[in-house]
């Protein structure tokens, strides 16, 4: 693993989240990404029984596919922001924005801040169909070569995986197939149909070595969350989710996008693999003591990286390790039981936070894991992202 | 050599960092940075080394041998029409004798029969007028 970086994270349950909120997920909201993002964080401040005027600051990630945070105050009437910040990202920031939350608290510029992620990401700007179709800056070395997107590159990681440490298609399908069994009993997800192994390896080649089940879903809709002190939430409507800790980062050699892994050493090797000692240290905890976990599952091989990298299992483990049955929500670390990106949808790894939350408040219904105490949810798949570890 | 009517494909555009690089293709050269402080290379460019950061960068003719690092087969063209009549193709992470990485397609064989340090050269394809891209085809 990489080496701590940061002296001991000193905010740890301090703060909590305290509200959360969706709209539908679909294929075609038929509305604006606005409205999704207001329609989410108006919920999120209901669902912590605040009025808009509570709220004083907001955060959001995008790749100019979504509403700014300023309008999204504005539509939600927020009367102050002290906090409005929209980061340029991918998936990588969905921690990393609650994240950035707790810092504005305990810097003093705002009390109470609301997150979220919106997108039409299937009906509108698509991450996955297809990147701005031309070749400049980071792009000029990979689009000439037909070089063009998402699940092409991480296909090509996914194949260097295999050149070192062996996989089978049936490791990977071991996790599609895992994800649409906790997605079957969830009322939110938009694939619930049951999938069978012979349903993963029978469908459609995309990019070798991956098929159409190795690619998660995309989705119109939005997710929001409301962060405070844990001093404040003690007053609130629901029970605290506590942030024991988290962190952001990658390794050396990110490139120049997040695209770009041409200068990146080890492909068997993401982000997950230089934040998790920092991870672990921010909130006190191990890889043991995780009840449930939510891990950015754009791609099926994604989760393998990512079990490897925050030390659930060795290097060229992970495919043994999930075989063996312990990501199943019966397992020792029931992994996605929402359904994950790959079934329950794509609102840019920000739906794992508020499965995260759900399953901590004990909200989940038939798919809640018992006694789930303390929560991991991960963001990102290649070079850079971010995690949080978040308690009842 | 007869260019097709419209190239429908993405051409790279160069930037000041790159433009010699693009030069040097069209001559049929394949050019890297060297620096000139830490003596490694380093592909793509850029104003400063990353290794050592130092901005005593220069170029270098490399010498086309590479191996395959990883590759996939494209199968379901993105965008379709423009990919369509390629499918299924070939592209490769393709480590250079220098030590650098760079992207490219490999032709020359069927995909199936390429496999992990497979050994490539360098062959040059003309696309547009203005743009010479360098590909790979079995050493
Ligand atoms: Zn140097």
């Amino acid at each position: 693993m990489g080496t701590a970086r940061r002296p001991a994270y000193a905010l740890k349950d301090k703060y909590a989240i305290v509200g959360i909120g969706t709209t539908d997920y679909s294929a075609n909201s038929g509305r604006t990404v606005r409205a999704l993002a207001i329609e989410a964080s108006a919920n999120a401040i209901a669902d912590a029984g605040l009025r808009p005027a509570d709220i004083d600051g907001i955060v959001s990630y995008n790749f100019n596919d979504s509403a700014p945070a300023i309008a999204v105050a504005t539509g939600l009437e927020i009367p102050n922001a002290g906090y409005a910040v929209d980061f340029l990202a991918g998936g990588n920031a969905a921690n990393l924005i609650v994240l950035s939350a707790v810092a504005a608290i305990e810097a003093g510029l705002a009390d109470t801040v609301v997150c979220y992620r919106a997108m039409n990401g299937r009906s509108g700007f698509r991450l996955g169909g297809g990147r701005e179709f031309q070749a400049l800056g980071p792009t000029q070395y990979t689009a000439p070569f037909g070089w063009i997107t998402y699940p092409q590159a991480m296909a090509m990681w996914c194949r260097r995986y295999q050149i070192e440490y062996g996989l089978t298609p049936e490791q990977l399908g071991n996790v599609a197939v895992t994800l649409r069994e906790n997605a079957v009993l969830n009322p939110r997800a938009m694939q619930r149909k049951p999938m069978t192994m012979d349903d993963y390896l029978a469908s459609r080649p995309i990019v070798d070595p991956f098929r159409m089940f190795d690619i998660c879903l995309e989705t119109d809709g939005a997710c929001a969350v409301v962060v405070t002190s844990a001093e404040r939430a003690r007053d609130l409507k629901q029970k605290p989710v506590y942030i024991m800790g988290g962190a952001y980062g990658g390794g050396p050699q990110q490139g120049d996008d997040l695209f770009d892994c041409i200068r990146w050493p080890d492909h068997s090797k993401n982000y997950s693999h230089y934040i998790a000692d920092d991870l672990w240290r921010s909130a006190g905890v191990t890889p043991n003591d995780i009840d449930v976990a939510e891990i950015y599952d754009c791609f099926t091989y994604s989760i393998l990286m990512q079990l490897e990298g925050l030390g659930f299992c060795g290097l060229g483990e992970a495919g043994n390790y999930i075989a063996d049955g312990h990501i199943r929500r019966d397992g020792k670390l029931p992994v996605n039981t929402h359904g994950g990106l790959l079934s329950e949808g794509y609102i840019h790894g920000f739906n794992h936070v508020i499965e995260a939350v759900e399953q901590l408040r004990g909200q989940s219904g038939p798919r809640q894991i018992p006694n789930a105490e303390i929560a991991l949810t991960t963001a990102g798949a290649m070079t850079c992202g971010s995690a949080m570890i978040l308690r009842r | 050599m007869s260019l097709p009517e419209a190239y429908a494909k993405p051409v790279p555009v160069p930037d000041p960092d790159s433009a010699p690089f693009w030069a040097g293709c069209r001559e049929q050269r394949l050019m890297i940075q060297h620096c000139d402080d830490c003596s490694r290379h380093q592909f793509p460019p850029s104003n400063i080394c990353a290794h050592c950061g130092s901005g005593r960068l220069s170029w270098k003719q490399a010498s086309g041998a590479g191996k395959v690092f990883s590759w996939i087969v494209v199968r379901h063209p993105v965008p379709k029409p423009v990919y369509v009549d390629d499918v299924p193709y070939v592209v490769a992470l393709i480590e250079l004798a220098e030590g650098v990485r760079m992207p490219s397609n490999i032709v020359g064989c069927a995909p199936e029969d390429v496999v992990a340090d497979m050994p490539l050269k360098v062959a040059f394809k003309q696309v547009t007028e203005e743009v010479v891209l360098p590909l790979f085809e079995p050493a």
